[in-house]
């Protein structure tokens, strides 16, 4: 059987790639698949956990994210598509007028 | 009933200052006059009550209400008229009511709510000062003894467009807050001593303490309430005001700074006589100071130029012998004088305000000379005055003046009384220069146009704003309100003394207990009392050498007093040579005299410019801005200095908050998980 800190690690390093790609990417399509990542990483995590706790709290919050992750991506990616209309470029650093 | 004589005076001004303005002068002067009357009727009849009781028991009192109650203190709003304030309220109603009457004709010029201002002034400030004279205690007195100073500061700047006016309103004003600031230190020091402020309750207190050689807590008490009675009655080194508040007009001369405000330094110690007497250091300092000021006003009134102003140093002259009297502890005496001084001092400034007013503001005596058959009234009330303040038997000042000084020689001040006697010739010779020069002679017009080198003392000091030189044409003496006023003031400047007569004092007597503590606390004392009986008898025996001596010194300042008019007859209407003469060869004592022996000079240079370098360039210029305006605009730089570094945290770019977040999380996780 495999370990519960396999599961662990496997998770903190997709959480870690996710993070790495919402901080460096330039672009906001790729920063929101790289949001999902983080959030299956930390599914991955809650279902491990159940597994090893032998209940299903941990499925059911991951239903949970899931959904939200859903909602997430149609609102995420409509502001994109908006934002891209108003300015014509997907890179987060154009979007800086709320700058004193 | 007592709370009436300074309350009708306060309703005639609350009257006049509301609804004044849409009065005619007949009704508004009519009202103030009325109610001063009232308010005499009045007094009259407490006197007459208060004299209808055997001698210990001439007092009425009335407590209204209580004012302040707080822990040891409690004051409350009581007037007591005993028999040094029945003199008092009948002084200043009296003398008040003519005064008035005679401002309803001399401010007829002014415009109807001028004319209201003026009259609801001078009722305000008649209450005030019988506030001040009825009071039965300190506190009470204070509020009469600011509220004269706060009318005589409306008064003096009545005519406030004129920039003279206002300064010598202000300086007054200022003035006597330096006195008033020792007075208040005075009555807390009574307070710490005493536990009360209640005249007659301080008076029992001392009473029974031994009089004080040293100079201890009671010298020092009695020193602050006499510097704040030489603020109030213009004194060294706190008179120079007084000359300068002449600018009002020439009635509230009369009534405010001749008759009656300043006077209540005198009153005041006059209430305070046992406190007084139980402290003779400060009594030696206060004979001292009046002799001084009566010598020092003299001399500089012989050469002054300005009607008024002359009268004005007459005026702190004669204060200056009411506390030389009350000094050698004649209080009795300083009363008397003070009663008489009301009656011939205001005499002569109405008299003043009767010439000026003929003259169309014309203030200065070279440009004056033979009024005497055009203004006959005024002239011959004014000698009447001029004679009275000279000591001519038997008229008014005569017998006070001389009680003074057989009072000062007796009390073994000789030195004193030469300076008293130098003052009584000084006296009679300013006063008749004035008399021959206004008067006798032909109509002149010597004095310079404008300011000469003399500064601020050759220039005619218009009383009215609205002046015009026109000389020449028919000159109209005083009309009837004014003369009327004129010929009471006179017939009561020749009988006024007969109440005081050598061997029949009857104001003597009269006054006697006021100046004693009162009969219970004697009582409690037993030794001093005890001890009076011997002192009195030996008293009696002295008597007959005592008379001899007092009839000789009569005659003696009789003859000082003839002298000198006759010095001012000889000089200013036989040989008016000699007096250009005299003023040229001694060129540098006439100038002294002529600028006030530079008093005023003094004062700007020793205390008002450092006062005002101060001021302005170490609390202006220095501490408040640069110190508090400093510390304000600091702060502001600070903020907005700070605020510049903050806001480059605020980059508007989503990456950056986003890296703070996750740096914030990891912060707090690392914080949990390993600390």
């Amino acid at each position: 059987m495999i370990p519960l800190s396999h599961y662990l690690i496997l998770s903190a390093t997709l959480f870690a790639i996710g993070a790495a790609g919402v901080f460096l990417r330039k672009n906001l399509i790729t920063i929101l698949l790289s949001v999902e990542i983080m959030l299956n990483a930390v599914n991955l995590t809650f279902v491990a956990f159940g597994r090893f706790a032998g209940d299903l709290d941990g499925q059911i919050i991951t239903f949970f994210v899931m959904t939200v992750a859903a909602a997430e991506a149609a609102v995420g990616l409509a502001l994109v598509i908006a934002l891209f209309r108003h300015r014509e470029s997907l890179n987060p650093d154009a979007f800086t007028s709320l700058k004193w | 009933m007592l709370a009436l004589i300074p309350l009708l005076p306060f309703a005639g001004f609350v009257a006049n200052a509301t609804l004044g303005r849409r009065l005619p002068k007949s009704v508004s002067g009519g009202l103030a006059s009325l109610v001063m009357l009232a308010s005499f009727v009045i007094s009259v009849i407490s006197v007459v009550q208060i004299a209808g009781r055997p001698v210990e028991a001439r007092v009425i009192q009335e407590v209204l209400y209580t004012w302040i109650a707080s822990g040891d203190l409690k004051i409350d709003v009581t007037f007591r008229v005993d028999t040094l304030s029945a003199v008092m309220i009948l002084v200043v109603t009296g003398i008040g009511s003519l005064i008035h009457i005679y401002s309803t004709a001399y401010m007829h010029d002014e415009s109807d709510s001028e004319f209201a201002r003026y009259f609801s002034y001078l009722n305000l400030f008649a209450s005030f000062m019988l506030v001040l004279v009825l009071g039965a205690n300190f506190p009470l007195m204070f509020v009469g003894w600011e509220g004269v100073g706060l009318c005589s500061y409306l008064l003096i700047g009545f005519w406030f467009k004129k920039k003279s006016a206002n300064d010598a309103g202000k300086k007054a004003f200022i003035v006597n807050r330096i006195g008033d600031y020792a007075f208040i230190l005075g009555m807390l020091a009574l307070f710490a001593k005493f536990g009360t402020l209640d005249f007659q309750e301080i008076a029992s207190a001392v009473a029974t303490l031994p009089s004080e050689m040293t100079f201890g807590v009671l010298s020092i008490t009695t020193l602050l309430l006499f510097i704040g009675a030489t603020g109030k009655s213009a004194q060294i080194p706190l008179y120079t005001w007084l000359p300068d508040a002449m600018e009002g007009p020439t009635p509230v001369s009369a009534l405010i700074h001749a008759a009656t405000m300043v006077t209540a330094g005198v009153y005041m110690i006059g209430r305070n006589a046992v406190l007084f007497e139980h402290a003779p250091q400060t009594m030696m300092i206060v004979a001292v100071i009046g002799a001084a000021t009566a010598l020092m006003a003299g001399t500089i009134g012989l050469v002054q130029n300005d009607i008024k102003r002359v009268l004005a140093y007459s005026t702190v002259s004669q204060l200056g012998y009411m506390f030389l009297a009350m000094g050698v502890g004649a209080f009795g005496a300083g009363i008397f004088h003070l009663y008489t001084h009301a009656f011939f001092k205001a005499l002569l400034f109405l008299g003043s305000g009767a010439v000026i007013h003929a003259l169309h503001g014309e203030q200065d005596i070279r440009n004056m000379g033979g009024l005497k058959n055009e203004l006959p009234i005024t002239f011959w009330t004014f000698v009447i005055g001029a004679v009275a303040i000279a000591g001519i038997p038997p008229l008014a000042g005569f017998f006070s003046k001389d009680e003074i000084l057989f009072e000062t020689f007796a009390e073994g001040h000789q030195i004193l009384w030469v300076v008293g006697a130098i003052t009584a010739l000084l006296t009679a010779t300013y006063m008749f220069r004035l008399v021959f020069l206004t008067f006798w002679g032909e109509r002149r017009h010597d004095a310079p146009a404008v300011a000469d080198a003399h500064g601020h003392v050759g220039p005619v000091l218009s009383d009215r704003p609205d002046a015009h030189g026109h000389h020449g044409g028919h000159l109209h003496d005083a009309p009837p309100a004014m003369a009327l006023a004129l010929i009471v003031l006179a017939i009561g400047s020749v009988a006024a003394g007969w109440i005081g007569i050598p061997g029949n004092n009857v104001l003597a007597e009269w006054l006697h207990p006021a100046f004693e503590a009162p009969r219970a606390a004697a009582a409690v004392a037993g030794e001093p009392a005890a001890a009076a009986e011997p002192a009195a008898a030996a008293g009696e025996a002295a008597g007959e050498s005592h008379e001899a001596l007092e009839f000789t010194l009569m005659a003696v300042s009789t003859a000082i007093a003839v002298a000198g008019i006759w010095f001012a007859y000889f000089v200013w209407v036989k040989r008016r040579s000699i007096a250009e003469n005299a003023a040229r060869e001694f060129a540098p004592v006439h100038r002294l005299l002529l600028n006030k022996y530079y008093v005023d000079e003094i004062y700007d240079a020793a205390i008002v410019q450092p006062i005002r370098v101060a001021s302005q360039d170490g609390l202006w210029r220095g501490f408040d801005v640069k110190i508090i305006d400093g510390a304000v605009n600091g702060a502001g730089t600070i903020v907005n200095s700070s605020a510049t570094l903050l806001r480059r945290l605020q980059t508007g770019s989503v990456k950056t908050y986003a890296g703070s977040v996750f740096v914030g999380a990891v912060a707090i996780l690392a914080y949990y998980l390993w600390l």
